[in-house]
């Protein structure tokens, strides 16, 4: 039988999987959007599992909202990718490291 | 409450997103020559809002919770949302120059802000985390692409990269936080969380606690979260750093605060180990970073660092005090920061360029004297020296703490502060001591005067004759945030 904590466990998995590919990549800073919208999808899946558990609406509604959100915000970090392509001809990890004191 | 009495309340947010989305039609049909214009309809939207939450802040203002629960009107929320107004307002009168002489002020950037001051006001309502989270995004997204609107300066391109990927983690970690505590607790409703979390805090529950407050630790750049703070506002063009540490900062602490004294107030002795060690360790960091530095606005950043461990001194103390403490110290610490930065943006050169390091602003004193003035009065007060207002900040926040019994924190923050006065004392004495190096720009615009008088005005001696009003709406506020039906 697959119970709540089976999901949960899922989805820490995901999560901590997003969270690495943020700190320990050291390509590609498209591998770093991906990795943010692994961890939103950690989320997503946490909340639908309590929601069904729970028998209660709000975990998701609050999903649909994660999820818009999430468009809106891969749209943007997208366009920053572009304008900072377009200035620096890169988009290595590596070739963010100009501003430091 | 009905759905109108709930417009009723929420009117100064719904007056801004209205009028948010007809500037963005009118963006839209006309070209950039009127960017102006359209800033200037923004400012009069922010001001009718400020109005709007001023009187509801200046009446009575009864706790009424709107759309049934996701959202509340307090003195608290009326208090943080007039400082994000005002705030917004000081900062979109100084951008226009700025963006104008590098060809790119578009008209999109005051109605971004208008969309990022109504979810900062959101942030510091919500009383449910469907509408925290929205609020906070509605923040940030806006504030991504402020950092990054110099399209072709690679410093600004740099610093949205870096805000973007740090703050979207930021955000992933609150909401995964988020999560695991409707799981715990069965609902997103602070109140509902609050009534379950006392009959039982199970360790998911800790898990989630610590996970909220650790990705709202990333966004008021506390330690261990703040690596992003100096290299964004550096980066960042100069108007928009003056945003980013005002009115968002407000809004996290607020948001932070609603969040600690609502849903986790049962669960202070959890929470106040943390808080305690983001405190400290944002006050020596702050402290020690800014030391080496040659730029001044990466100065400015591990200062604001340094504040936002005094606030945190407030909050530790988990009192009403402490919480009034939190909001006296952000009402001073907003004009403080803002008239810092306008002041860095009217240093230029002949040409133009922006003055912005050590060896740049040498010998002020003698090239533009009321500038360099009105510096040396912001940084006395950023420091905490007496006659200013800034020492009234440090001096609530750690009267709360002594008497919550923290006093050996009480004691290493003002150790940390006199270490930090090193540095704005640098400032001064580089100004005022220093032979002149560059000439700069002998006139700048009256806007920006007049915004840099009204702050230093906020933190003059003369501000306290409004000592005894501030510390009643102040405490007003704070007794609002622990009125937890």
């Amino acid at each position: 039988m697959i119970g709540v904590e089976h999901y949960i466990f899922v989805g820490a998995i995901l999560f901590v999987l997003g969270v690495l590919g943020i700190f320990l990549n050291r390509k590609n800073i498209i591998v770093i959007l991906m990795a943010i919208e692994l961890i939103l999808l950690a989320v997503n899946l946490n909340l639908v599992a309590f929601s069904a558990f729970l028998g209660d609406l709000t975990g998701q509604i609050f999903a649909m909202f994660v999820l818009t959100v999430a468009a809106g915000e891969a749209a943007i970090g997208l366009a920053i990718l572009v304008i900072y392509f377009r200035g620096r001809g890169t988009i290595a990890v590596d070739s963010v490291d100009r501003l430091k004191g | 409450m009905g759905f109108a009495q709930s417009l009723y309340f929420t009117g100064a947010e719904v007056g801004l997103s209205l009028s948010g989305l007809v500037l963005l039609l009118v963006t839209a049909w006309t070209s950039h020559k009127a960017a102006r214009a359209i800033t200037v309809l923004a400012v009069a939207a922010l001001f009718g809002a400020a109005i709007f939450t001023g009187v509801a802040l200046w009446e009575t203002s009864p706790v009424a919770d709107a759309f049934g629960g996701l959202y509340r009107v307090d003195a608290f929320g009326s208090f943080a949302k007039v400082l994000i107004y005002l705030a917004t307002i000081a900062c979109l009168i100084v951008t226009p120059r700025f963006f104008a002489e590098r060809g790119a002020y578009r008209g999109e950037y005051p109605v971004l802000m208008l969309f990022s001051a109504v979810g900062a006001g959101m942030m510091v309502s919500a009383t449910d985390l469907m509408t925290l989270y929205i609020g906070l995004e509605m923040s940030s997204l806006s504030s991504y692409i402020f950092a990054s609107f110099l399209k072709g300066d690679w410093r600004s391109n740099e610093a949205g990269l870096k805000y973007f990927i740090l703050g979207a983690l930021a955000s992933g970690i609150i909401l995964y936080g988020m999560s695991l505590v409707y799981g715990f607790a069965g609902t997103t409703n602070y109140a509902g969380i609050r009534v379950a979390f006392e009959a039982s805090f199970p360790t998911g529950a800790l898990f989630g606690m610590v996970f909220v407050l650790a990705g709202l630790a990333f966004k008021i750049a506390a330690v261990p979260f703040h690596m992003w703070t100096p290299d964004v506002y550096e980066g960042a063009p100069t108007p928009v750093t003056a945003f980013f540490a005002s009115a968002p900062k407000v809004a996290a602490v607020g948001m932070l605060m609603r969040i600690a004294f609502g849903p986790f107030g049962g669960e202070a002795e959890a929470w106040r180990q943390i808080v305690i060690f983001a405190s400290l360790a944002s006050i020596v960091v702050g402290a020690l970073g800014a030391i080496g530095q040659q730029n001044l606005k990466r100065l400015l950043a591990y200062s604001s660092i340094n504040n936002i461990g005094f606030l945190l001194i407030g909050l530790a103390a988990a009192t009403p005090a402490g919480a009034a403490g939190v909001a006296i110290y952000l009402a001073i610490y907003v004009p403080m920061t803002l008239g810092s930065f306008v002041a860095l943006l009217m240093l230029r050169d002949r040409e133009g360029r922006p003055l912005e390091t050590f060896a740049d602003i040498s010998g002020l004193a003698t090239t533009r004297p009321a500038l360099a003035w009105c510096l040396m009065l912001l940084m006395f007060s950023l420091a905490g020296i007496p006659p200013l207002f800034g020492f009234w900040a440090k001096f609530v926040v750690f009267q709360a703490a002594v008497e919550a019994d923290l006093v050996a924190l009480a004691a290493i923050g003002i150790a940390a502060s006199v270490i930090g006065a090193f540095y704005y004392i640098k400032f001064i004495k580089t100004m005022f001591f220093d032979d002149s190096a560059r000439a700069p720009e002998e006139r700048s615009p009256a806007g920006h005067w007049a915004v840099l008088a009204l702050c230093v005005l906020a933190i003059s001696p003369l501000a306290y004759l409004a000592t005894p009003w501030l510390g009643a709406v102040a405490d007003r506020a704070a007794a609002s945030l622990f009125l937890f039906s």
